[in-house]
């Protein structure tokens, strides 16, 4: 429904579901399914196929997202619209197949090497993975930058009942294709909104793709000023419109003493470990957010102002919480809960916390 | 000579900021030459070719030429390509690749590639060496030689990168020298002819290495090595294997059919979207 045509990956549980289905439907709606030899081939393929025109997608787990990382940082650089999905297992290496976990929630931010920015989506239910996944192909092909959908087994593997919207109420964008005629066109050069056009490989428009740092042309270049301004318009292209990429949900934060700031799977037990609190009493609530990166630092700080404690759960050691505590600077108190043995963290586990901590 | 600079017209990129990289002597220029001559003698349109490369000293060709060019990721061209061909399989995808980048770090997309047997055009030019990088020994690297991380000599043994193209699937293969640039443009306008995955070996100099490590000073000596030592396939049969030892076998080398991916994959569109509409 949003519009991808191509889809090239490799098995890996916990996603090869996504793979399995993508080889049924899409020959069917005459778009291309192909497996590769390995996810940096997957990749690869993606790239190649969105350069020729169509919305391409992957999908992967931890082990196979690693080796994806080279060719994010390459979508990046030449801003090649691509939706990855990694569907997050216990790890470090193979890890615990097929476990749920949330330990890559670093690795989509920071593991493509160079400085880059990066949206990253992150959905709690089945519902969520439809609306992610569309707009998620949206904002890639807006911005033309690589949209990592994060998310892990549990989530993945959930079997629930969706009410998907009819087809005509759904926001579909296409890519934005250059309105000049090929001997004006300048690659990478576009003032107004910080991306430019992108005409695909074969419609006349012969340009310059590198992974190179290059000048508006496409060429490479060394020259500090051509490369400065290159990555300060990848920067800004998408910081421009920071305030557009704040989506999450809050529940019964109004008065809340205690406010929990999950993602994912973990979103799930903490709204059911909040509906028991409150039976109990404890004035608590819940911010779900579905947009990891950039992290929206301005709605969090929202909330650990009115909150005299947050409580951050996660399936790993401790990753968004770092980013939680970054922006706090005090504001209130930062609680973590960490878990990171394969096994999900329980409405019963979110709702002990919150009794400890409980002032 | 009017007919070259006509070509050089045609093709190199008005707007590109040159000099070129490349060290002087050295064989990628004429590889280039005799790709657009190919291209050219060929009549495609300049929107159709799409030109690909990996890293090295070779990722820099698709720059300077007026086509759909990409310059990829070390090793991975080959993935791209296979990308973009099925993605519109009307596209020539034509992808330049080095020793290193084919068949180290993307020795497993080269074979991939080649049994599929998607469209995809492959000119390996191969320096026996890792030139951009300052000399390092690569897997065509003579065994026994010095190089800047041999030191002691080299322990590996070589690929043949056309014996591992025929074992793998490519449908056409086929091997020159830059001296022999006659036969290399029209080997390579064979393979871009061939609809299934074709392979061209371009036995190339890295004069400012390479050269260095076995004692030849000049690309003028190393291009006579090449003509002194390549037989041409027609007599390399007629040769024992004794003979042929450090013989560079120069022509076609495998030209057979089968079908292609993305002519199979074509067909098994038409077939779901017949049952489908059959539902």
């Amino acid at each position: 429904m949003a519009g991808c045509r191509f889809y090239a990956g490799y098995p890996i549980t916990p996603a090869t579901e996504i793979m399995e289905q993508m080889s049924w439907q899409l020959p069917k709606m005459g778009g291309v399914f192909i497996q590769m030899e390995d996810e940096i081939a997957s990749l690869g393929a993606v790239i190649g196929a969105s350069l020729a025109g169509l919305k391409s997608m992957t999908a992967t787990s931890g082990p196979g997202f690693s080796l994806m990382q080279e060719h994010i940082s390459f979508a990046c650089m030449a801003e090649v619209p691509c939706v990855i999905v990694d569907v997050m297992r216990g790890g470090p290496s193979t890890g615990i197949p097929t476990l749920p976990s949330q330990g890559d929630v670093m690795q989509a931010r920071w593991g493509a090497h160079g400085d880059h920015p990066i949206i990253v989506l992150c959905p709690s239910s089945a519902y969520e993975f439809f609306d992610l996944t569309i707009k998620g192909f949206n904002l890639s092909e807006r911005y033309r930058t690589p949209v990592i959908l994060l998310t892990d087994e549990g989530v993945a593997h959930t079997r629930e009942s969706v009410m998907l919207p009819p087809k005509e109420k759904l926001v579909i964008e296409e890519r934005r294709k250059p309105s000049v005629p090929p001997e004006w066109y300048t690659p990478y050069d576009d003032r107004q909104t910080g991306v430019p056009p992108m005409p695909a490989f074969g419609e006349g428009y012969r340009y310059h793709v590198t992974g190179l740092a290059h000048d508006i042309r496409g060429y490479p270049t060394t020259r500090s000023d051509e490369v400065g301004a290159l990555i300060d318009r990848l920067f800004s292209k998408i910081s421009r419109d920071f305030h557009l990429l704040q989506w999450f949900d809050s529940y019964q934060t109004e008065d809340a003493v205690v406010t929990i700031i999950a993602y994912g799977s973990v979103a799930r037990s903490a709204l059911r470990a909040v509906k028991e609190a409150r039976e109990r009493g404890l004035k608590v609530g819940l911010l779900k957010l579905k947009v990891l990166w950039p992290f929206m630092r301005y709605i969090v700080m929202k909330f650990l102002e009115s909150s005299t404690k947050v409580l951050v759960p996660e399936m790993n050691m401790g990753q968004l919480s770092r980013e939680v505590k970054r922006v706090n600077q005090g504001r209130c108190e930062i609680v973590t809960l960490n878990k990171a043995d394969g096994t999900l963290l329980s409405p019963k586990e979110i709702l002990g916390s919150l009794q400890d901590i409980y002032p | 000579m009017k007919e070259r600079e006509h070509l050089i017209y045609k093709y190199l990129r008005s707007s590109k900021r040159f000099p070129h990289i490349w060290c002087p002597g050295c064989g990628i220029g004429i590889l280039l030459g005799a790709l657009v001559r190919a291209i050219d003698g060929g009549g495609y349109s300049k929107d159709d070719i799409v030109l690909i490369s990996g890293i090295g000293c070779s990722g820099r060709l698709p720059t300077y030429v007026d086509f759909n060019t990409l310059h990829t990721t070390h090793g991975r061209a080959l993935t791209f390509a296979t990308g973009i061909k099925l993605a519109n399989p009307s596209l020539k995808v034509i992808v330049v690749m080095g020793d290193g980048d084919a068949t180290a770090i993307g020795g497993n997309h080269f074979i991939h590639a080649a049994r599929r047997n998607i469209g995809i055009t492959s000119i390996v030019i191969n320096n026996q060496t890792y030139g951009m990088t300052g000399g390092q020994f690569s897997p065509t690297t003579p065994f026994g030689l010095r190089t800047s991380s041999s030191p002691y000599g080299n322990l590996e043994s070589t690929f043949d990168i056309c014996g591992l193209a025929r074992e793998a699937g490519a449908t056409f293969v086929a091997r020159s020298t830059v001296y022999h640039a006659r036969l290399l443009e029209e080997m390579i306008g064979l393979a871009i002819l061939k609809e299934g995955f074709s392979v061209v070996e371009v036995m190339s100099h890295c004069t400012t290495y390479f050269g260095r490590e076995i004692g030849l000073e000049s690309p003028v000596e190393m291009m006579k090595w090449q003509r002194d030592n390549a037989v041409r396939v027609e007599k390399a049969e007629e040769l024992s294997e004794e003979e042929l030892r450090n013989k560079i076998v120069i022509g076609v080398l495998v030209d057979r059919e089968a079908p292609t991916y993305h002519e199979l994959y074509e067909k098994l569109i038409a077939k779901c979207r017949l049952e489908d509409n059959a539902l």
